[in-house]
């Protein structure tokens, strides 16, 4: 069946018009479609694709033809007039996309920063082109090889730039997070570290504990290494100093090679600025042991925490980490307190071969905790939740399905903070109403879970 | 040097988009890089960086410098002999046999057959084109380009762009209107009825009056068009009207009455008239940048409805084809992709002139051809074709893209390490010889023209 419909005084470009009898012709049951201004040579085209009624046929130049042939017209006409109320252009992303640095810079030509995350052959090429463009870089990716992180660095420093990385995951700049970061208000705490997740726990407990953070600089895992001798960590102290807003500094690293520790401490005491230094697991006097002592450090002010009396169990920590150096901090603790366990780094490449990463996917966890509840070894589960920009919309949940049914208690900590887009008090209590035991930091946690064992 | 920490940063984002779109959601300036490895051929080409750059200056350099100018309409025959000498067809795209050839194409080729008068009738005609009684070439072998079939016979009057600058020129047929028209493979006695109007009423017309006012500069009127919401591939009604407009005085001396009334009237009812001087206009540009050693340009792109073939600087005449794609569009009522004939025509010279899709951003109102549609999407098209090329032509500024010209000097290596192929704004032909224009919409280059190209400019030298 044909039928025609004229709407008087209607203009719309042709290109308008073809887009909408395209999706009414998409329809089912509809032959043909078409919308046309009522000029004669429409009207004979019209005719030609059988689309003419005698309702078209007195149609003016200055009136719409909407002509649909199809078992029933109604549908398609009822879509045409729902599409030409419209307005004709769709929101298009936000997001300004390019396809080379060149023409990115074309469009943001102020733009100081690379922050680049392109695989690990291909990174240190990149982070070079925008260096000597002038931008300073952080190097997300991981596997770059280590002579080419000397080499960046190196040629980053001869010009006054910073190099983030290789295998940087966090940085928060003038409170802008980059990767993975926490929403952390801003304040006059300068941290630069060496691991990720240390930053993001340090700069979440900072706020927790009402402070707030000048600018977090990630320099990558491999920093204080002996071959690159903290040449990312100097700068970026160098930085920081510089810096007016930021009044204390915080290092956070793995214990450096002694040369490149001793390097980095006798240029932290020459720091015009109060300096709290936490290399994980090194016992010199006047460093911070774990993230927590770090930050409250920094603060001046101790987290307000009393453990739960929790009953002893049998059996040994289990702990199944998505982050890095929190699972090296809980190891950490639970031997200093001789308590039997071992903590599982889930983002290390063994796992992670052609997976997400656990932080983004904390399903990779959960094959891990069924063993661990059937493990007759295992007496308590202990966990890490890592909030922020990056990481999964909700991983206390994923957490909570996992150990649905489970007999054994389970310690968890939340990094992140209130205005993570998980919320941190949302996700701690979703985790407390599961039966999950939440401390307010990884190292209390892992105090908590060595007290059950031991 | 900048420091980082002096406020907010602004970034560019080189690899996850999600990190960029969490930016965004915090105020922070960013722009996205869509990363991809760069190709094979970048590091076996980094020791001729240097030379080839120094080429590709040079060829930008002529093609900046170009001064077109339409100068005159004459008989084909006459402009190129080698059309007299023996029965020749010149058509769209690189070269083909009869055999390979669409639709559209060995129609208009019987027409032109009719036309010349080598056959009485059209079955006569297609029998004489499949025994080898004519020969073929492409248009660009002898100065010449033709949109869609892009027939070219010897008794056809033809355009005559004069480049300046350098001396030399090019040719285009004349447009003949939209629907049953040769160049959509229409050949029946109303095609060619008109055809013979072109050459014995039109065209000494149209030369008289080139003749008579010295020739109209196309550079300045091209820039008019733009700022008017043409960008000369799918839309010439601006520079089309500019055409008339300067014309039509010197016609009004070159005859009077019916005649002058007719021509008057052709040019007027035909949206796309200028379509065919925009092509000899951007042929006249390009050639001279053609054959200059270690050049990674492009100096043509071209489709005959089988393949699509593409000629770079450096290597000559040589063509690098593949299979051409069907164009994504909009459709006529009572026509859909089930009618559309691939891709044809050589138009594509536009975008290779940097204009068409190129200039996409100068106008909307063919945006919505491309999909969604809209403004932004025409920017980000131009924006996208940007990146493909080496320069942009500033006599041609777009104004909403803040005056930057058009994007110019597609560069073969850059269209291989990004992996995105020039887009081209297309007329869809019907299938069938002879129904005409079924619809419009956005053609992509094959991407393995241009690798074919940069390995063969690789394994040179």
């Amino acid at each position: 069946m044909l039928a025609n419909r004229v709407e008087r005084g209607r203009y719309l470009d042709s290109v308008a018009l073809m887009r909408i009898a395209r999706r009414l012709g998409e329809l089912p049951g509809v032959e043909a479609a078409a919308l046309m201004i009522g000029t004669p040579s429409n009207k004979a085209l019209l005719a030609d694709a059988r689309l003419l009624s005698a309702e078209g046929e007195a149609s003016e130049p200055n009136d719409l033809v909407i002509a649909v042939r199809a078992a029933d017209p109604g549908p398609a006409l009822e879509l045409a007039s729902r599409l030409l109320a419209e307005p004709a252009v769709e929101q298009a992303e936000r997001l300004r996309r390019t396809r080379t640095l060149e023409a990115g810079l074309a469009l943001e030509p102020q733009a100081n920063l690379a922050l680049i995350s392109v695989p690990g052959d291909f990174a240190a090429a990149e982070a070079r082109k925008a260096l000597e463009r002038g931008l300073h870089a952080m190097v997300f990716s991981d596997n770059v090889p280590l002579e080419d992180e000397v080499a960046l660095k190196r040629y980053a420093a001869a010009r006054g730039l910073l190099v983030m990385g290789p295998d940087c995951g966090t940085a928060l700049i003038g409170g802008a997070p980059l990767a993975f970061a926490n929403a952390v208000p801003r304040g006059d705490i300068g941290i630069v570290s060496a691991s990720g997740t240390g930053l993001q726990e340090v700069s979440c407990l900072i706020a927790r504990l009402g402070g707030g953070v000048s600018h977090g600089i990630g320099v990558g895992g491999r920093d204080l290494d002996e071959r690159v001798g903290a040449l990312g960590m100097l700068a970026a102290l160098d930085a920081l100093e510089a810096d007016g807003l930021t009044r204390t500094l915080v290092l956070i690293s793995k214990p450096p090679a002694p040369r490149v520790a001793r390097e980095v401490l006798e240029r932290a005491r020459r720091s015009a600025k109060r300096t709290v230094v936490c290399f994980l697991g090194a016992e010199e006097a006047g460093i911070a042991r774990t993230l927590t002592q770090a930050a409250e450090m920094a603060i001046g002010r101790k987290l307000d925490y009393t453990p739960p009396a929790l009953p002893k169990v049998r059996g040994a920590v289990r702990g199944l980490y998505c982050g890095g150096t929190l699972a090296a901090e809980a190891a950490l603790i639970l031997r200093n307190a001789g308590a039997p366990g071992e903590c599982v780094d889930l983002g290390d490449h063994r796992y992670t071969r052609s997976r997400p990463h656990p932080m983004i996917e904390p399903e990779l966890r959960n094959e891990h905790i069924a063993r661990a509840i059937a493990d007759a070894a295992v007496g308590v589960l202990l966990f890490d939740v890592v909030l922020g920009y990056g990481a999964h919309a909700d991983p206390a949940g994923v957490l909570i399905a996992a150990l649905k049914g489970a007999q054994k208690p389970a310690i968890a900590s939340v990094t992140g903070t209130e205005q993570d887009p998980q919320r941190w008090s949302l996700q701690a209590a979703a985790l407390r109403a599961a039966g999950v035991h939440v401390a307010p930091s990884n190292a209390h946690a892992a105090v908590l879970a060595a007290s059950v064992v031991s | 040097m900048p420091s980082l920490l002096g406020g907010p940063p602004r970034v560019v984002n080189i690899g996850l988009a999600g990190f960029a779109r969490d930016l965004a959601a915090n105020g922070v300036p960013v722009v996205q890089v869509d990363w991809r490895p760069p190709s094979k051929f970048a590091s076996l080409l980094a020791p001729r960086v240097a030379a080839i750059e120094r080429a590709n200056d040079e060829a930008l350099a002529r093609i900046l410098a170009a001064d077109p100018w339409l100068v005159g309409v004459r008989r084909a025959g006459e402009l190129v002999p080698a059309l007299e000498g023996e029965r020749l067809i010149l058509h769209a795209g690189p070269p083909l046999a009869w055999v390979r050839m669409c639709g559209p194409l060995r129609g208009a080729v019987c027409g032109a057959i009719v036309y010349e008068s080598w056959a009485p009738d059209l079955a006569e005609a297609e029998q004489l084109a499949e025994r080898g009684g004519v020969r073929f070439a492409p248009n660009h072998h002898h100065g010449c380009v033709g949109p869609m079939t892009g027939i070219t016979t010897r008794s056809q009057p033809l355009l005559v762009v004069e480049n300046r600058s350098r001396g030399n020129r090019a040719l285009c047929a004349i447009n003949e209107g939209l629907g049953k028209v040769m160049r959509f493979g229409g050949n029946d006695a109303e095609v060619l009825a008109r055809l013979a109007w072109l050459r014995d009423g039109l065209a000494p017309l149209l030369d008289a009056a080139l003749r008579a006012c010295g020739g109209i500069a196309l550079n300045p009127l091209i820039a008019r068009g733009l700022a008017m919401g043409d960008e000369m591939h799918q839309r010439n009604v601006a520079c089309t009207s500019l055409l008339l407009r300067t014309l039509a005085p010197h016609l009004a001396r070159a005859a009077t009455g019916p005649p002058l009334a007719r021509a008057l009237e052709f040019i007027a009812a035909n949206d796309q008239f200028f379509l065919n001087v925009a092509m000899a206009m951007a042929k006249s540009m390009l050639d001279p940048a053609q054959a200059i050693a270690d050049c990674t340009l492009v100096t043509a792109m071209a489709r005959n409805g089988t393949d699509f073939g593409i000629r770079v600087s450096a290597l000559g005449e040589r063509w690098f084809t593949a299979p051409v794609e069907m164009p994504r569009g909009l459709y006529f009522p009572g026509y859909g992709p089930a009618d559309a004939n691939p891709d044809i025509g050589d138009s594509a010279i536009l975008e290779t002139a940097g204009l068409g899709a190129f200039a996409m951003a100068a106008a909307p109102a063919v945006a919505g051809f491309v999909g969604a549609g809209g403004f932004s999407e025409a920017l980000a098209y131009s924006r996208a074709m940007s990146e493909l090329t080496v320069a942009r032509n500033a006599r041609w500024p777009i104004p909403a893209l803040e005056f930057a010209g058009t994007p110019t000097g597609i560069d073969i290596r850059r269209v291989v390490d990004i992996g995105v192929t020039p887009a081209i704004n297309t007329g869809i032909a019907h299938r069938r010889a002879g129904v005409g224009q079924v619809g419009a919409g956005v053609a992509r280059a094959p991407l393995g023209c241009f690798e074919q190209a940069l390995a063969a400019f690789a394994d040179a030298r």
